[in-house]
């Protein structure tokens, strides 16, 4: 709300002072001055910080369009907003948050300029993109989140588990939250004789293909597999969305469910630390979740997983890549589509800390821009 | 001589216009593209979908996809490395939606009776638009504030008040098993019941309005009470009416999509008790076609056909019922 208050500020100073500039010719006006002083005190009250140095930037006109994964869509939204509004404004930039399978989907079908998902392309996507397209397919990583483990039992400060327990939990093997291996693990804590409801995402989600893959590799005992969609056993329960998963946790009493980390933020919940594979109760942190992203070696073709986090990093955790062409785009569109993303993991970080997201570790970002600078590339 | 010239003087208004000898046939040619469309957009519609979900029936077997409640989504593009079994879908769907009319029937016969007879006659119109406003609400508002508002404060505790009853009742307690989860068959079931009230009820008072007043005032004359009268004139009279008004509901029950989505508890399982977490086909198709691979698009087009036959069923059924509820009543008329 906030941030949109002070956009709103922004651009109507801005209109005012290209009306007021457009005036001035006529210097006699009185009206033309009355337009000049109210742009004067707007922009004055508008002015709290880094917002009117930035407005006269410029850069590449056009239109951009995207489409895929909805768990970075509150980030991406906010930087297509900031760049539009003060970097760049000749450019308009949409993306629609329609899913990760259906990012890829667009993106191979080459109905959008980019795709985003929290997935890379699989091994025959790949080829079957090349031989649509005429060349490959870029993935870029621009942004990390974490999976939280969240809960609602107010007298549970700290709560502590392990891979194996979570799996246990969520597979219905340990039922009620006073279960010897939990106590076993946190021995400080008075646990409740309640049952344990365990909450999952009902709709295909990134934020279940990130705890899934987890568990999976990560865990002895998960035995559903992985994927946006698993077939979670009776006992548990579905929440449509960030919102319907909260709901779950907060309205059953014992409910425990996996959440953004994003989310968990906005909403308060109390989260579970996580032991990580050197044996660390990690609490969810954005620093731990940057942790995990510098603990991890990072290929160059960035098709990687988050996965056997060990040191101070948080074990579960996702990467969103974005998908782009190497060849085929028309130079406006190219040149745009490099200049916002560039702007975007040059200047971006502090939006997204703020709204919950781990930016790029900055060893990593030159690896990053030059990827970026591969599209059309070899047009 | 011919006929035309002794036929008497037309009315002028009446008498062949410039316009009117091309409107005509312009109109029904407009009529007849707009009721060949309807067919055609059907047509393609089925015949689309159909063969979009063929494959899936082949690879997962047609008894085996209606019968099967393993649903294991795979991620494969041009091939089937999934599990396709839709039961638990089919029972979410059919259960919530027979909840939703338990519910919604009676209350809406007792609104229409009310509205019809009992109301103070200055309230009828006021009323009958209220019930009727209940219908302008989006399916995603209902899916909200029954999540929000309506499970956690009015049926949560409610759904704990009927298992405490009837859940160690023999015969019935398999029907309320708890404990129940703040979504389930039964908080769906009765927000389905609200949203198909307005349609109900809408066409109940209408049929119940064509009763003649004339049978209703014979039946007062013979010393019915008002209750003899609503139960033995009005709704035996309005029965067939009643019967299109229910299937009609029924059909919004089954295909409603958000909302049940939201309330009927988003697991891929499906459980004999009224407050088991499952899941309904419409609601599994709106809940994960975004994030579905290629191979599981497929087969979410195949529960929407398997809704389709569903629905095209529940209609047969119920034309069935009034076409022999018609021929009972009339042969009690002779």
């Amino acid at each position: 709300m906030r941030t949109f208050t002070r956009r709103a500020a922004v651009l109507v100073a801005a209109s005012l002072l290209v009306s007021a500039c457009g005036g001035d010719s006529d210097a006699g006006d009185p009206t033309a001055e009355a337009v000049d002083e109210s742009a004067t005190t707007t922009s004055g009250d508008a002015a709290d910080g880094d917002t009117d140095d930035e407005a006269a930037t410029g850069g590449p006109s056009g239109a951009l369009d995207g489409a895929g994964a909805t768990f970075p869509t509150p980030v991406f939204e906010e930087w297509i907003f900031e760049y539009a509004d003060n970097v760049n404004p000749g450019a308009s930039i949409n993306y629609q948050s329609i899913g990760s399978g259906g990012g890829i989907e667009q993106f191979l079908a080459q109905t959008v300029d980019f795709g985003s998902s929290e997935r890379v392309l699989a091994e025959d996507d790949l080829d079957l993109a090349a031989d649509e397209r005429g060349c490959a397919p870029i993935e870029i990583p621009v942004v990390f989140g974490a999976v939280t483990i969240a809960y609602d039992q107010p007298e549970i400060d700290e709560l502590v588990l392990t891979g194996d327990l979570i799996a246990d939990i969520f597979e219905r093997r340990i039922t009620m939250w006073n279960d010897p291996a939990i106590a076993e693990l946190n021995p400080g804590l008075d646990l409740p004789d309640k049952e344990f409801i365990p909450v999952h995402r009902s709709d295909g989600s990134g934020t279940t293909s990130v705890f899934t893959k987890y568990l999976d590799a990560d865990t002895d005992t998960w035995t559903l597999g992985e994927g946006t969609e698993v077939q979670w056993p009776s006992g548990t329960v579905g929440g449509e969305g960030n919102e319907g998963v909260s709901a779950g946790i907060t309205q059953n009493d014992g409910g425990i469910g996996y959440i953004n980390q994003a989310y968990a933020l906005e909403l308060g919940l109390q989260t579970a630390s996580v032991i990580n594979s050197d044996g660390n109760a990690i609490r969810p942190t954005l620093e731990a979740t940057s942790a995990a992203l510098s603990a991890i070696d990072i290929p160059d073709d960035f098709r990687f997983d988050i996965l056997g986090v060990g040191g101070d990093g948080y074990p579960i955790a996702g990467t969103n890549w974005i998908f782009a062409w190497e060849c085929g785009y028309d130079d406006e569109t190219a040149e745009l589509l490099i200049d916002f993303w560039t702007w975007a993991v040059e200047n971006g970080d502090d939006l997204a800390l703020e709204l919950g997201y781990a930016p790029l570790a900055d060893d990593v970002k030159p690896d990053v821009l030059a990827a970026i600078e591969r599209v059309n590339a070899q047009n | 001589m011919s006929i035309t010239s002794t036929s008497p003087d037309r009315r002028p208004d009446l008498r062949p216009t410039g316009s009117g000898r091309w409107a005509d046939p312009l109109f029904r040619a407009i009529a007849l593209a707009a009721g060949v469309s309807v067919l055609l957009v059907l047509g393609l519609m089925i015949g689309s979908t159909a063969r979009d979900a063929w494959p899936v029936f082949e690879y997962q077997g047609f008894v085996s996809f209606f019968t099967s409640s393993e649903w294991n989504a795979g991620s494969s593009r041009g091939e089937f490395t999934g599990v396709y079994g839709a039961f638990a879908f089919i029972y979410g769907t059919l259960v919530s939606s027979a909840i939703a009319i338990a519910i919604a029937l009676p209350l809406a016969l007792a609104i229409s009776l009310y509205i019809n007879r009992i109301a103070p006659r200055r309230f009828r119109q006021a009323l009958s638009y209220t019930v009727e406003l209940l219908a302008a609400i989006p399916s995603v508002v209902y899916g909200l504030w029954g999540l929000l508002f309506f499970s956690p404060v009015v049926l949560q505790p409610i759904s704990r008040v009927l298992i405490g009853t009837f859940g160690n009742v023999p015969l019935i307690g398999w029907l309320f098993e708890g404990p129940a989860r703040n979504v389930n068959y039964f908080i769906a079931g009765n927000v389905l019941a609200i949203m198909i009230l307005p349609i109900i009820t809408a066409i109940a008072r209408e049929v119940m309005a064509q009763t003649p007043e004339d049978q209703i005032q014979a039946a007062y004359g013979m010393g019915a009470t008002d209750w003899e009268v609503m139960r033995r004139v009005i709704v035996k009279r309005s029965f067939p009416g009643i019967v299109g008004a229910t299937m009609l509901g029924l059909g919004r029950a089954l295909g409603e999509t958000i909302a049940v989505a939201m309330l009927i508890g988003g697991q891929q399982r499906w459980g004999a008790s009224l407050f088991f977490s499952g899941q309904s086909m419409a609601g599994h198709i709106a809940s994960t076609f975004q994030d579905a691979a290629p191979e599981t698009v497929d087969a979410l087009i195949a529960v929407g056909v398997g809704l389709f036959v569903i629905t095209v069923i529940v209609n047969v059924l119920a034309r069935l019922l009034v076409w022999r509820i018609g021929r009972v009543a009339g042969d009690a008329a002779l």
